[in-house]
C-alpha cells in the first residue's frame, strides 16, 4: 500500500513520535511512503537547531536518519515554516537572516504537495491534528 | 476522478495559527479544482462569528479570507449544531453560508469523503 503521512504536531509532542514509528512499521511491512508533509507545528521537527539533553530521545535525530536511510521525499509547508523560523539557506539570504535553520533531507514546498500526494497514495494518515 | 476531502477546523480564530492554516489548505485545494468540503467542528464554529475586531489583537480579519472560499469552488460548507449551541451561538447570524448539522448529519459527512484532516 502506498501511504502519504501528513504530522501536525511539535516535535515534542507524542504524535510526532508515533508518526515516526508509524513510518517505520509501514516500511517494515513492505508498504512505501509516497511523501511526508509537515504542517503546523510538526515544521519544527525539521528544525537542525534544537538540541536534546544527552539523556534524552532526540526525535528530530531519529526523523533525519529515517528520511536519510529510505530516501523518503520529505515536504515542509513552506509558509507554515516561515512563521516559525524554519529556513533554508535560499529563504535565509531572502529574508536576510544569519542561518539556514532547516535540516537537511527535507525540502519547503507549498499545500499543494499534500493535496497531490493525497490524491495518489492509497492512504492519507494524519498524525497530531489539533 | 478526484478523491473528496473532508477538512475539520476546529480551533477559534484567536488561538493561534490553527484556523488560519485550516482555511490556506482549504483554499490550496480548492486552487487545484479538488473537492472539497470544510466543517467548523468545536472551538471552530467561532470562525464563523460576525462583527469580530480581531486588529485589537494585532490580529488579521480571518473572517475576510473565509469569504474567498467560494471564489475557490468551495461552497460544501458545515458547522456543528451541537458547536454551536454549546457557545450559544445556536441563533447568532453566522459570517458564511453554512449548512448546520446535528451529530447524524455529521456522521453522514465524515462517512461520505474519501479523505479527512483535522486541525
Amino acid at each position: 500500500m502506498q501511504f502519504v503521512i501528513a504530522l501536525f504536531a511539535a516535535s515534542h509532542q507524542p504524535s510526532a513520535r508515533r508518526a515516526l514509528r508509524f513510518a517505520e512499521a509501514a516500511l517494515a511491512g513492505g508498504h512505501q511512503i509516497n511523501r511526508l508533509f509537515f504542517y503546523q507545528d510538526a515544521v519544527s521537527i525539521a528544525n537542525n537547531s534544537q538540541v536534546q539533553a544527552q539523556d534524552e530521545f532526540d526525535l528530530p535525530a531519529a526523523w533525519r536518519e529515517f528520511i536519510e536511510r529510505h530516501q523518503l521525499d520529505a515536504v515542509v509547508c513552506i509558509a507554515a515554516a516561515l512563521r516559525r523560523g524554519l529556513l533554508d539557506s535560499q529563504e535565509a539570504q531572502r529574508y536576510g537572516r544569519p542561518a539556514a535553520t532547516l535540516a537537511s533531507g527535507y525540502c519547503l514546498s507549498g499545500l499543494g504537495q499534500l493535496h497531490e500526494a493525497a490524491q495518489q497514495a492509497d492512504r492519507l494518515v494524519c498524525f497530531g491534528g489539533d | 476522478m478526484a478523491r473528496s476531502m473532508l477538512l475539520i477546523s476546529r480551533q477559534a480564530p484567536w488561538a493561534g495559527p490553527a484556523a488560519r492554516e485550516a482555511l490556506d489548505l482549504a483554499l490550496a485545494g480548492g486552487a487545484f479544482d479538488l473537492p472539497l468540503s470544510l466543517l467548523f467542528l468545536d472551538d471552530g464554529v467561532l470562525q464563523l462569528t460576525s462583527g469580530q475586531q480581531p486588529q485589537q489583537l494585532q490580529q488579521k480579519d480571518l473572517g475576510a479570507n473565509l469569504q474567498a472560499l467560494p471564489l475557490f469552488g468551495i461552497e460544501q460548507l458545515y458547522a456543528s449544531q451541537r458547536s454551536l449551541t454549546e457557545r450559544g451561538l445556536q441563533h447568532a447570524e453566522l459570517g458564511l453560508p453554512v449548512q448546520r448539522l446535528d451529530d447524524d448529519e455529521v456522521r453522514q459527512l465524515l462517512a461520505s469523503h474519501d479523505l479527512l484532516v483535522t486541525l
